[in-house]
């Protein structure tokens, strides 16, 4: 009834090409909006910052990142946690190089190294495609876990051989060490979230989007079109990285605080960012975050259930969660191997009809 | 060189108007071998500005090959190509693109995954100057482009008539429209030559039809030079000004289409011989 183009007309092309046509998408977009950046932090306790809201937040910056690598240029990539781990350490050597910068800078830079790393390692892309650029990303994930172990001078020679996170302040307010209050951790994360997501979208909405997937459908005829694949592919790779680095640093600074490469970045974290991605929906924004959501919400809501509300001991119910988290995602995949995205627009495609669909 | 235009069919409008003008491109005796077979066999021809040329040839004769090598897919072992009076270094594809060339596929190349807006937009990205930053941010130039290449292609949209599929996803198009939007995508380009390969194949009479019409617009109304490789020879002598004939990568025969039809190898190649 509410969710109507009808009536709404569009008098200039910037209109129609806006990212929520329908107005009522709009209003609930602003709504959630407010609600996250206004209502969350005041009743945000430690256990939904540390349980959910961060590691959300985080992950769904890592999958925006992986999606536009893999979802819309079509470079599968098993890296994620390696290049994660770039954000991490180039973050851990910047805080404590230069302790008198902001950390905001720090993570943006952080970024940028992680994107000129990312460029380097995309450069197979080139010569090549599909499952053997995904071998080579996978080198590249234990190159880097095996430099973050092996080089003392990205850890700067602690014995423990991890990395700690100085605490640091914006504002007056720790985001990072021991004293950050979870309010603190869940805007810095929010704030990122919102600025990468709509640099996400303002990039695969416009001219680089469209070079992207038009390698990801058809290299061929992108080529004939004037796409250069190398500039178009190694830009993915940049654009990508940069969000992965961003995603590794917070990971790090503000969520672990304290990490060592091979337990917080390894093969593991690459393939939950590319199950997120994969379950929430290759090419779509909304899916990256859908895949987040689901991926981190799941496993909690699993231990609350069977540990909270059945009472079963600890020790099983942490087994059966991960059976039941690997059986709905495959039968997730059987029922609907577009994703959650595709779930979303076919009811979002039902709901404008309803409830008169003839 | 025969340069009056060929027989003009009814569907023609205003053929007044068009003008063949000097050569815009050259082929000068290219031969293409892949190992030990000989596609093109030193072959020589021109296309002319605002002309319609047509490749044709039995299957195997190297027509499309001769398209990929304009279009910078194969790289001739001898011979030169001669674009607006400069020869051209060998380039990829993408380079050759942004000379303005266009060009169509024998099964359509289009992107399914994007809507046939974005798929159309697609055929200026070679325009589009904003850098990755700007985009971003979505700020000067991203910002400005998008409107006013969005012009652009919504004229292009309302000449082949796809209004109506706009924002649908390619991938659920049927063919003839799918081809419909892949000419699209090329005129998007706003090329110097489009090289359309085989755009009738597969289709029903009413699809060819409006092919022809738009191809014969497109010539007319942007006067855009149109090199062509198609078999149904009906279309071939109706819309060309000159044709091409190979057969066995090798030239046998170039002229307007009367001459063509008269030419006995021409016969020999697609009729046969008897050779009692």
């Amino acid at each position: 009834m509410l969710y109507r183009e009808a009536g709404d007309f569009k008098t200039s092309y910037r209109d129609d090409a806006q990212t929520f046509p329908i107005r009522f998408d709009r209003r609930g977009y602003y709504a959630l909006l407010a609600v996250a950046a206004a209502v969350v932090p005041f009743v945000i306790n430690d256990y939904w910052a540390n349980a959910v809201f961060v590691p959300f937040l985080i992950y769904a910056i890592a999958a925006l990142g992986l999606n536009i690598l893999t979802g819309y240029c079509g470079q599968v990539s098993l890296g994620t946690g390696g290049f994660m781990a770039v954000g991490a350490y180039a973050m851990y050597k910047l805080m404590t190089a230069f302790p008198e910068v902001s950390v905001l800078i720090h993570v943006l830079l952080a970024g940028g190294i992680t994107a000129a790393v990312g460029v380097l390692f995309g450069l197979p892309s080139l010569r090549i495609k599909g499952f053997y650029l995904a071998v080579a990303t996978l080198a590249a994930q234990f190159f880097l876990v095996w430099l973050f172990n092996k080089v003392p001078w990205f850890y700067n020679y602690s014995a423990s051989g991890q990395i700690t996170a100085p605490e640091r302040t914006v504002l007056g307010w720790y985001v990072t060490g021991p004293q950050t209050t979870a309010a603190t951790k869940y805007l810095i994360c929010l704030g990122f979230v919102f600025l990468l997501a709509w640099i996400a979208r303002n990039l695969t909405r416009g001219t680089a989007g469209r070079r992207w997937m038009a390698i990801r459908d058809m290299d061929i005829a992108a080529e004939i079109i004037g796409v250069n694949p190398l500039t178009t592919k190694l830009s993915a790779f940049a654009v990508s990285s940069f969000f992965i680095g961003v995603a590794g640093a917070l990971f790090f600074s503000v969520y672990l605080g304290a990490a060592e490469v091979g337990e917080a970045f390894g093969i593991n974290k690459s393939f939950l960012v590319l199950f997120m991605v994969i379950i929430g929906g290759l090419g779509s924004i909304f899916g990256s975050f859908a895949g987040a959501a689901f991926l981190v919400l799941l496993p909690v809501f699993l231990k609350n259930v069977l540990g909270g509300v059945l009472g079963w001991p600890t020790d099983l119910a942490a087994h059966i969660e991960l059976m039941i988290v690997g059986a709905l995602i495959v039968g997730f995949l059987i029922a609907e191997p577009h994703g959650l995205a595709q779930l979303w627009r076919l009811a979002k495609e039902k709901l404008r009809l309803w409830p008169f669909p003839h | 060189m025969n340069a009056e235009p060929g027989p003009m069919t009814p569907e023609t409008p205003t053929d007044g108007a068009r003008r063949i003008g000097p050569v815009l491109m050259e082929m000068k005796n290219i031969t293409l071998r892949f190992g030990g077979v000989v596609a093109i066999k030193d072959i020589s021809f021109d296309i002319r500005e605002g002309e319609i040329r047509a490749i044709i040839g039995p299957n195997g004769a190297g027509k499309s090959s001769m398209l990929n090598v304009i279009s910078g897919f194969y790289h001739p072992q001898q011979g030169e190509v001669w674009f607006r009076g400069q020869r051209r270094a060998p380039m990829r594809p993408y380079q050759v693109a942004r000379q303005g060339i266009a060009r169509t596929f024998q099964n359509i190349a289009l992107f399914d995954g994007m809507s046939v807006l974005d798929n159309i937009m697609t055929g200026r990205l070679t325009m589009m100057r904003a850098g990755l930053l700007e985009q971003a941010l979505w700020w000067g130039r991203a910002a400005r482009e998008e409107d006013a290449h969005r012009e652009k292609v919504e004229k292009i949209i309302d000449f082949l008539e796809i209004q109506a599929i706009r924002k649908t996803p390619v991938g659920r198009l049927p063919y003839g429209l799918k081809k419909r939007v892949e000419l699209a995508r090329a005129l998007a380009a706003e090329p110097k030559i489009l090289l359309l390969d085989e755009p009738m194949a597969g289709m029903n009479v009413e699809e060819k039809e409006d092919m022809c019409r738009f191809i014969l617009d497109v010539n007319d109304e942007f006067g855009t030079t149109i090199a062509l490789i198609e078999h149904d020879m009906g279309v071939v002598m109706d819309l060309s000004d000159r044709v091409v004939v190979m057969d066995y990568g090798r030239k046998i025969g170039d002229g307007t289409p009367d001459e063509v039809r008269s030419n006995p190898e021409v016969i020999a190649a697609y009729l046969g011989v008897s050779h009692d």
